[in-house]
């Protein structure tokens, strides 16, 4: 039986997987790229952005890295595009991308 | 060295779990199981137990706290009845699937409607695919024994499948009976302590319990659990064996009587069973070769088993205590009858519903059954494949 994360994946069979689908480690999200969800894309307008890092606590998917209590741009691997960033910058500094 | 006492259904369970002592009582009441967790409350307030004892605002929320308990690696119980069974529905197949094995007590009750509290299996049939293992009791004695190999059977490795303890609602669950119970000690040790291999506590393992299976995974996660059902059997039948070793009762997969030359027969579950077989004692001593199968075990099925057991019949008849709406059969039938398919020879089955809502079975309503069966044996038309028995036909 598989028990990394990183080992399971859409080709291993069944009796590979873990038992009720559990997996014994944490932060797996990483794996998941559940970026590709997205159909809209924000887009960080970095001359508008104050770094007052609203958006961050608002992001549902932690898709906007905080380093040094700056903001970096997006984490488009997990980013599904809700557009709840846009709506919580005072500074208009995030935009749908094909806006 | 066992105990001579005279209990209810829903006291023996009840004391069944006080010896068992789980770590989680996760309840809310319905008539008939609410005795279950009335008399587990005593023993907390006195005591006698260390169960955490959550009173939940519904049968969803009670086997959702239950859930949460077993995978954080505790031993979680509840009980129920009827609508209670079918408001767990959801949680039901989440922990088959979760394979987190808790165990419910069920007092098998009658689904509305009309209205009804008395019994039938409509609740637990309904419920037969949600991924349960399923033991049924004919009396207060086998409920009580069914519940103490109930959690060995579904925290086996091989299973990690959760588990419904089924009695009759009101007939067992209420009638006070004889009963053999065993000493506290000794339960304990049949029974043993939960130790799952994971769980959500164990801080040097992080866990995720219950993920997204998204169609690449889904199915499985199915069969991983179907095979987990399917070696459920031999678990059952090996632990089942141990309690014969430890405390003198015997039980299998389902209990065959006067099967070995048994020309008609009947398959049967539940306290009807003991009606039924007072009915095959009456026929044997007239030396008709009548026999019944009264089956324990419905999840996972024994369908083999039976087969095996009724290839020699001429006819069968299958009583479902409760109405499936197929058209065709109950799903006792449905059950038994695709069971013996794949047989050379095979017996002429009949479907019988009966005692629906709490409609009484008699011996002499089993004597029609069984005289019906006879005039198929000998030649005679099957008449109609489903039937019903007991109501009034003016």
């Amino acid at each position: 039986m598989v028990k990394k994360a990183s080992e399971i994946n859409e080709r291993i069979p069944w009796r590979d997987m873990t038992t009720g689908c559990e997996i014994y480690e944490p932060g797996t999200s990483r794996l998941t790229k559940t970026g590709e969800w997205r159909s809209r894309t924000p887009k960080w307008i970095k001359d508008k952005c104050k770094q007052c890092v609203l958006c961050a606590p608002f992001c549902p998917d932690s898709a906007i890295p905080v380093c040094d209590g700056k903001r970096e741009d997006f984490d488009f691997d997990h980013c599904k595009g809700c557009g709840i960033c846009i709506k919580a910058c005072p500074f208009n500094a995030i935009e749908w991308e094909d806006q | 060295m066992s105990i001579r006492e005279r209990l209810s259904g829903n006291e023996a369970i009840a004391t069944a779990m006080r010896q068992i002592e789980p770590d989680v009582f996760a309840m809310f009441p319905i008539t008939p199981s609410t005795e279950i967790p009335q008399y587990y409350a005593s023993y907390v307030a006195d005591g006698k137990v260390d169960t955490e004892f959550v009173c939940m605002e519904s049968e969803h929320s009670a086997l959702s706290a239950c859930l949460g308990a077993e995978a954080a690696g505790c031993r979680a119980v509840t009980a129920t009845s009827s609508a209670g069974l079918s408001y767990m529905n959801e949680i039901l197949y989440v922990a088959g699937s979760m394979r987190l094995p808790v165990v419910i007590a069920v007092s098998c009750r009658a689904l509305t409607g009309p209205i009804n509290i008395n019994h039938d299996y409509s609740d637990s049939m309904a419920e037969r695919d949600s991924g349960f293992i399923q033991l049924y009791g004919e009396n207060n004695q086998e409920v009580y024994d069914n519940y103490l190999m109930a959690h060995r059977v579904a925290e086996h490795p091989d299973v990690r499948l959760p588990l419904m303890v089924c009695e009759d609602g009101f007939i067992t669950s209420h009638a006070i009976e004889n009963i053999e119970l065993e000493e506290d000690a000794a339960v304990k040790a049949f029974v043993g302590t939960y130790e799952p291999e994971h769980y959500l506590l164990n801080v040097n393992e992080p866990l995720a319990a219950g993920p997204y299976g998204i169609s690449a995974y889904y199915m499985e996660a199915r069969v991983a659990q179907a095979e987990a059902m399917k070696r459920a059997k031999q678990v059952i039948l090996d632990v089942s064996a141990d309690f014969e070793k430890t405390f003198g009762r015997s039980y299998g997969l389902f209990e065959s009587y006067m099967m070995d030359d048994a020309e008609v027969a009947m398959v049967i579950m539940g306290s009807s069973a003991g009606t039924a077989k007072a009915c095959v004692d009456g026929l044997r001593s007239r030396g008709i070769k009548a026999g019944l199968i009264k089956v324990r075990v419905f999840r996972p099925f024994p369908g083999e088993e039976i087969a095996e057991a009724l290839k020699n019949c001429r006819a069968v008849a299958v009583m479902d205590k409760s109405e499936g709406f197929s058209s065709c059969g109950g799903p006792l039938f449905a059950e038994t009858a695709s069971a013996c398919i794949n047989l050379d020879k095979r017996p002429k089955m009949i479907d019988v519903v009966f005692g629906l809502g709490g409609r009484d079975f008699t011996v002499k309503a089993a004597d029609s059954v069984y005289s019906r069966l006879l005039d198929i044996a000998s030649g005679g038309d099957i008449g109609p494949v489903y039937s019903h028995l007991g109501q009034r036909e003016g």
